[in-house]
């Protein structure tokens, strides 16, 4: 298996990066959709995360990575919990092209069926990505009747399977993350609706930021090894940035000017739904605790506004795509008043 | 205007690059099946390690022959759950062959694509997850006619786009490197110096140049210029490597032809890029000062690199073979969302299946119900039976849960082709007009997967402004600027439509031919402007459209409807609507009336 380049090595792409981030610190936020060209970093930049992310406290060697003080039910028939409390990396989990449903919910544990001849579950796709990453390349790919599984389990954070004379349900809240090229064809707006966060990411234009994306391509190409070592500084920083804001989220407090001033925004734009209102707020708290900030600003919410809704902006059909130049000049009416 | 021998020898360096770094991912090769091409596949093939897989994909394989699923003879005999592996993983350590390549799925591409970007496979499938390593080169071959074209994720990911077009088999010379040259290079290739900012930024300053958005590109000429010096045995990248890299990696994707003296040198690229309209990303306004540009020697190295592949792209941006220009734009190949093209079909290629009891609308998939139950046999055989139901003796025993459906729809996927008279005066508020049908119709596609197409015609010939896409975003931007007036060549613009049709039934979807007009031609089928001749023609043309059956609405558009509307229909058998004020929404509502799955 090939290594994985560096997220710290990624050169511009800032909302894509920092979208990934704030998912990473609050997992409520509801993922991230990423739209984006061909060639412009999008799968490589969700991988890097995965090397990132802080490791989670687990009971060691269970299959859907439980907290080591709240088992879940469907862990009894599964696995046996010998190993006390332990450290496991959180999971980022691709989910490959082609997969049949039986892998990406789970399944009757066949060996044991016919070794044993006990019934037990084997888990799939959705058990491995509790508490991490589910990361789905080109979204609009994927078949409709997994894509409306994932949205459910998405969620509900809860996986119920009922087939094969098995009935399990185990816990799987993880971050959907998807990524697709727009000129492949659009997404649902149900399936849109449902990421938190959405950005379009860009092949840089600046010709001194495309030699060094280049380069350090190169670099990376050449000896994964060395480029690695290179950048594993700067890439445990973040690491480090993440676990501090996940610790500092919960005490971070949105004064009620910023949150009247999100509401607003809401409504100047016209954003469908609590949704949007809720992702903001989310995000801009996010972003406070992964700045190390203890009180969410207005500056916060500026920066966060376009990714939260611009995919939730009621239009018509023959309304220009700008939504993001939308919120922006919503922004900036609102901030002069 | 393309030196042949020039044009094979490439070709045939490029397979001697691909063997030499597999990282390089592949070629893409334009030609029709033939002695040409299977010199040069025999060229490549050459090259290869002895031993090294060779594997010849179908264009319509099924995932389970691709990446690999339950094995069903071992399962029957011994109970168990054995992969078999498919031809992503067989191929590993060698090459994939894609012939037909223009017929790929988006979902074929994608699944190759992410082998090609990870060396690794991931099946989930039947019941097992497994990685296994499936390092291929693969060798894609382009026989597209018209606008077919191979999926863009594909192309962007092989370094070469061959064209062996006009390559004449008395010109296809065998290839003089050897399988051990190439073992000697690979070797070098691990030497080599890694090339400096300013080839770099010379490669990078040259895809610019030539309207090249992607950084993969680019990339890839870096590799290609490595994989030239190592082929000498050389262990630094020299201007000439960067040069013919140039040549063979970036030329062959221009979507322009770069201007061919930069007049202020110190930032020649910027005002280019901004100056372009076709070209959405490079118009981005960007920083004029760029710290990195500099002094005259990696300047020079720009010009040598840039000039190297402008020697090697034909006169007329019409000629480029991947231009992203209008008339050339390559349509997305098929809708994305699951292979919505072969899912609606009830016959083809299935691509699916789940788990279900059969029904009148989805039919018994025997061999994947087999497969489900396979497995269990051994225990089935043990366990009491339990119901009397159940059959006895020494058969295969089914449970409910093993019947497994095959998916489909009831509805056929349709493509709505617009004939749009641009003529005339009221033409551009018609266009406005349409070009509002088509963004609705579009913005209900996601629910009913239908494609829009637009032919626009005035002057001496009818334009495809949009080929068939289901995507707003391809839609808007091609269809931004809309030049309205002059004759009107009513009889091509008819036989335009029905070959778009006539294509997109071969394609298995249903078309559906919506013409704006007032039925008043007067440029004939050959280009004359005979008024006579013109309705004649145009007449003629309509009844081909009849002959053919294609579902057609005509809208006279005409302040004073005379008839020549009504006539033209009449010998379609089409329906006919008179609209003086073309309006969005209601060429929206004729055309659901037209579509036979809208009431499905």
């Amino acid at each position: 298996m090939r290594s994985v380049f560096p997220f710290s090595a990624i050169v511009g792409q800032d909302d894509m990066k920092l979208a990934l981030l704030l998912a990473a610190v609050d997992r409520t936020l509801g993922g991230v959709m990423v739209f984006g060209d061909r060639g412009s970093g999008k799968t490589t930049a969700v991988r890097g995360l995965a090397a990132l992310l802080p490791a989670l406290d687990v009971i060691a060697g269970c299959r859907f990575n439980c907290e080591p003080d709240r088992p879940s039910e469907a862990c009894g028939t599964v696995c046996n919990h010998t190993g006390g409390a332990g450290q496991a990396p959180a999971p980022v989990v691709d989910m490959p092209l082609g997969a049949t449903e039986d892998r990406v919910v789970g399944a009757l544990d066949l060996e044991r069926a016919l070794t044993l001849g006990e019934k037990a579950f084997d888990p799939g796709l959705l058990a491995r990505a509790n508490r991490g990453f589910l990361y789905i390349d080109e979204v609009n790919l994927l078949e409709d009747h997994l894509v409306d599984l994932l949205l459910d389990v998405a969620q509900s954070g809860e996986n119920v399977v009922e087939r094969e004379g098995l009935s399990v349900r185990h816990p799987a809240r993880f971050v959907l993350v998807g990524s697709g090229n727009p000129e492949e064809g659009e997404l649902r707006p149900q399936l849109l609706d449902r990421f938190g966060l959405s950005v379009e990411v860009q092949t840089p234009a600046d010709l001194a930021d495309r030699v060094e994306v280049v380069r350090r391509r190169d670099a990376f190409d050449r000896d994964p090894e060395a480029f690695l070592q290179a950048w594993s500084g700067r890439d445990s920083l973040v690491r480090d940035q993440i676990a501090a804001a996940q610790a500092l989220l919960p005490s971070v407090e949105a004064p009620d000017a910023v949150l009247e001033q999100g509401s607003r925004l809401c409504m100047a734009v016209g954003a469908d739904g609590l949704r949007g209102e809720l992702t903001l707020l989310r995000a801009s708290r996010s972003l406070a605790a992964l700045e190390g900030r203890a009180v969410v600003s207005e500056a916060d919410l500026r920066r966060v506004a376009p990714m939260a809704l611009r995919h939730r902006l009621r239009r018509g059909p023959l309304d220009d795509q700008a939504s993001t130049v939308r919120i922006e000049r919503a922004m900036d009416e609102l901030l002069a008043a | 205007m393309r030196d042949i021998s020039v044009v094979w020898a490439d070709a045939l360096l490029a397979a001697a690059l691909v063997a030499v770094d597999p990282g390089l991912g592949g070629a893409l090769v334009r030609a029709g099946p033939g002695p040409v091409r299977d010199a040069w596949l025999a060229g490549a093939r050459a090259l290869m390690p002895a031993g090294s897989p060779w594997r010849r994909m179908p264009v319509q394989i099924e995932d389970e022959r691709l990446l690999g699923g339950l094995d069903l003879a071992a399962a029957i005999g011994s109970g168990q759950r054995i992969l078999q592996r498919g031809l992503l993983a067989e191929a590993h350590g060698g090459a994939v062959i894609a012939p037909m390549a223009e017929r790929l799925s988006s979902g074929t591409a994608a699944r190759l694509a992410g082998a090609l970007d990870d060396g690794v496979v991931t099946v989930a499938r039947d019941g097992m997850t497994e990685r296994l390593p499936a390092g291929f080169v693969l060798l894609a071959l382009d026989e597209g006619a018209g606008d077919e074209r191979p999926p863009a994720a594909l192309a962007e990911r092989l370094a070469f786009l061959i064209d062996l077009e006009g390559v004449s088999y008395r010109d296809a010379l065998p290839i003089s490197a050897t399988a051990e040259d190439i073992l000697e290079a690979r070797l070098a290739l691990t030497r080599i110096d890694a090339p400096g900012a300013a080839a770099v930024e010379a490669l990078i300053a040259a895809a610019q140049g030539l309207g090249i958005d992607s950084l993969r590109p680019p990339l890839q000429a870096l590799r290609t210029a490595c994989a030239l010096a190592a082929l000498e045995g050389r262990t630094e990248v020299d201007q000439e490597d960067l040069g013919v890299a140039a040549r063979l990696v970036l030329a062959p994707r221009a979507t322009r032809i770069p201007a061919p003296q930069p007049e202020s040198p110190p930032e020649p690229e910027v005002p280019e890029d901004q100056g372009q309209p076709q070209e959405s990303e490079a118009d981005r306004p960007e920083p004029a000062d760029d710290p990195s540009r500099g002094d005259d020697p990696s300047e020079a190295l720009n010009d040598l690199v840039l000039e190297a592949a402008r020697s090697a792209l034909p006169e007329g941006l019409e000629a480029l073979w991947l231009s992203r220009g209008k008339t050339h734009a390559a349509p997305s190949p098929g809708p994305s969302g699951a292979g919505a093209r072969q899912v609606s079909l009830l016959r083809g290629r299935q691509i699916g299946v789940r788990r279900g009891l059969p029904r009148s609308s989805s039919g018994l998939d025997v061999v994947e119900t087999l497969k489900a139950a396979a497995p269990w046999q051994r225990l089935r055989a043990l366990a009491p039976r339990r119901r009397s139901s159940e059959a006895a003796g020494a058969g295969l025993k089914f449970h409910r849960d093993d019947l497994r459906v095959k998916r489909f729809e009831l509805r056929r996927d349709s493509t709505v082709i617009f004939v749009v008279d641009a003529s005339g005066s009221a033409a551009l508020q018609r266009l406005a007009e349409t070009k509002g049908a088509v963004e609705l119709l579009l913005a209900e596609a996601y629910v009913r997967r239908t494609q829009v197409a637009l032919i626009a015609f005035r002057g001496f010939a009818p334009e495809l402004l949009l080929p068939p896409t289901r995507s707003l975003t391809r839609a808007r931007r091609q269809l931004a600027d809309l030049a309205g007036g002059g004759a009107t060549p009513l009889a091509r613009a008819l036989e335009d439509g029905r070959t778009l049709a006539l294509a997109e039934r071969a394609r298995g979807r249903t078309p559906l031919l919506v013409i704006m007009t007032d039925g008043r031609g007067n440029i004939a089928l050959d280009g004359a402007a005979f008024r006579t001749r013109a309705e004649t023609d145009a007449l003629a043309a309509a009844r081909r459209i009849g002959v053919a059956a294609i579902a057609t609405a005509l809208i006279d558009i005409s302040a004073r409807p005379r008839g020549d509307g009504a006539r033209l229909a009449e010998a379609m058998g089409a329906r006919f609507a008179a609209l003086p004020y073309v309006e969005a929404g209601r060429v929206k509502d004729m055309v659901r009336a037209l579509d036979p799955g809208a009431s499905a």
